[in-house]
């Protein structure tokens, strides 16, 4: 196990509202296009597939694999910048937690967690299955 | 239509300086804009059209063509794509050139991170205006260098690329760079020094790092018409293309650029292949970026990028495909962390064999430049750029 490096807040924004709060209660929730079926990342109210709002929320399963990642060798603590494919099918950018860095690898498995940041805000991070 | 051959580079000067501690921002932009318009032979008050990027302060061309008094403006464009900015403007300025909007087109770059401390490729640069999706990223602590380090890790799982072949590109920078008085790094470096320099994000080391620099550079854009009358040797823009990349909904792949887009239309444009190019600039922000560029402009099969670059094949007189004779973002030059205008001014030298002798590619009659902007591991600007010889 290594530090935990410390999450600034997310910067507040009208059309993240919801996201955050439902991540506070531990829940990830994905954006689905509803006029194509698509999952996609980041979080927005309007499609990048068809440019409607017609958009609903589903809750992620949490789990998913790596697809690349890397460590932040010039901090301290050392952090784990990386891409957890989703089971969803989108990639999004997260932090590799509760584990040694030099553990990590592409392709291996991982499991949704949340951690506090300063300003008390949830985030979805993950850490090995 | 096309701009093939309507426009041509007649002025080039990169700054000197790599740490300009006793100069501002718009001096800088001034001094290269001065020093760019001596080398063509043109009076600023032929100027009628001016390009600048981001590294311009306050409102960009208004506060820059106040402050060298430009006074007979009338096209603009400060597209911002970060580093391919520059590259992209050539294009625009031909553009602008053939519907007859300007016949001069002055395009300048500078800025002094180095002097002000400014937090470059290993802290998150916090966010001036909150796009929308920084809340997404910005927390998880990305860098510039280990954003690139992401895709570099991913074209190894994938293709099996090595650290050692990333090295090769730096090597071959460093060849080059120890004939450049003005490189910031001068001393030539094995492939044992690269992987040994120390990790800065896995698996990019220290020296698959481009420099921090101060200083900058500019080109001036001329209608063939004023080119014909011109003492200097021009260069003909042959062909351009521009492109986005992005993380298309969570649909990613960091195995490729945006050079896979832009490259075929320059290609197409200049009516030439990627066996014709005889020089190239790559944008070379880390060994990772050449690499994958590499491929996507179609310079050898994706996913055979590291056997591409490995022993030598980018230093002039030894390989296939002599890259950045000046040193590149790797050893010479990185001002303001954007590199796509120096990479502009090595081809022009090249196509006006006005590169170091020892350099120098022989008979070069098509060159390439290609600047790479934002971040290949999130969202990125691509631009490519094919020059030729004023008598080709």
């Amino acid at each position: 196990m290594s530090a935990v490096r410390n999450i600034p807040s997310p910067p507040e924004n009208v059309e993240h509202t919801a996201f955050w709060a439902a991540a506070n209660e531990g829940k990830l929730m994905l954006p689905r296009c509803k006029d194509t079926g698509q999952f996609f990342w980041y979080p927005r109210n309007i499609s990048p597939f068809t440019l409607s709002n017609n958009v609903e929320w589903i809750e992620a399963s949490g789990k998913g694999e790596i697809y690349t990642y890397s460590v932040m060798r010039r901090a301290d603590p050392n952090y784990v910048i990386a891409y957890v494919t989703l089971e969803e099918g989108v990639s999004v950018m997260t932090n590799i937690v509760g584990c040694d860095p030099d553990s990590v690898s592409i392709g291996q498995k991982v499991q949704l967690d949340f951690q506090d940041t300063d300003g008390g805000q949830k985030v979805p991070v993950f850490k090995p299955a | 239509m096309s701009i093939k051959g309507i426009a041509h580079i007649a002025g080039i000067f990169e700054h000197p300086t790599r740490k300009a501690v006793d100069l501002s921002v718009a001096q800088l932009h001034a001094e290269v804009a001065a020093g760019a318009l001596a080398d063509a032979g043109i009076d600023k008050d032929m100027v009628d059209g001016y390009f600048c990027a981001g590294d311009a302060p306050g409102l960009g061309p208004l506060s820059m063509i106040e402050y060298m008094g430009l006074n007979n403006l009338r096209h603009m464009d400060s597209t911002d794509v970060g580093g391919s900015s520059y590259v992209l403007h050539i294009g625009h300025a031909a553009e602008a050139i053939a519907m007859g909007k300007c016949n001069v087109a002055l395009i300048t770059l500078a800025g002094r991170p180095r002097a002000e401390g400014m937090a470059t490729g290993t802290s998150p640069r916090a966010p001036a205006e909150p796009a929308p999706d920084i809340p997404f990223e910005y927390i998880y602590g990305p860098t510039v260098v280990n954003m690139y380090a992401m895709a570099a890790h991913r074209h190894m799982h994938e293709f099996g690329t090595t650290s050692e072949q990333l090295a090769w590109i730096k090597v071959a920078a460093s060849h080059h760079a120890q004939y450049n008085p003005h490189a910031m790094l001068q001393n030539v470096v094995t492939v044992e020094d690269v992987v040994n320099s120390p990790m800065v994000a896995d698996p990019l080391h220290r020296n698959d790092c481009c420099v921090i620099s101060d200083g900058g550079g500019a080109f001036v854009v001329v209608s063939k018409e004023i080119a014909a009358g011109l003492k200097r040797d021009t260069v003909p823009v042959l062909g351009h293309g521009e492109a986005p990349k992005h993380l298309n909904g969570g649909k990613i792949d960091l195995t490729f650029t945006g050079a896979r887009w832009s490259g075929p239309l320059a290609f197409e444009e200049a009516g030439v292949t990627p066996a014709d190019i005889d020089y190239a600039s790559i944008y070379d922000s880390f060994t990772i970026t050449v690499l994958e560029t590499l491929e996507d402009l179609g310079f050898c099969p994706v996913g055979e990028g590291g056997k591409f670059v490995s022993d030598g094949n980018l230093i002039s007189g030894e390989g296939k495909l002599p890259f950045n004779t000046d040193g590149g973002g790797l050893c010479n030059n990185h001002p303001i962390n954007r590199g796509g205008l120096t990479k502009v001014l090595e081809a022009v030298r090249q196509l006006r064999d006005e590169a170091h002798p020892k350099v120098q590619v022989k008979d070069c009659q098509v060159a390439l430049a290609h600047g790479t902007g934002g971040s290949i591991g999130t969202r990125m600007g691509s631009s490519t750029v094919i020059l030729g010889r004023a008598d080709a």
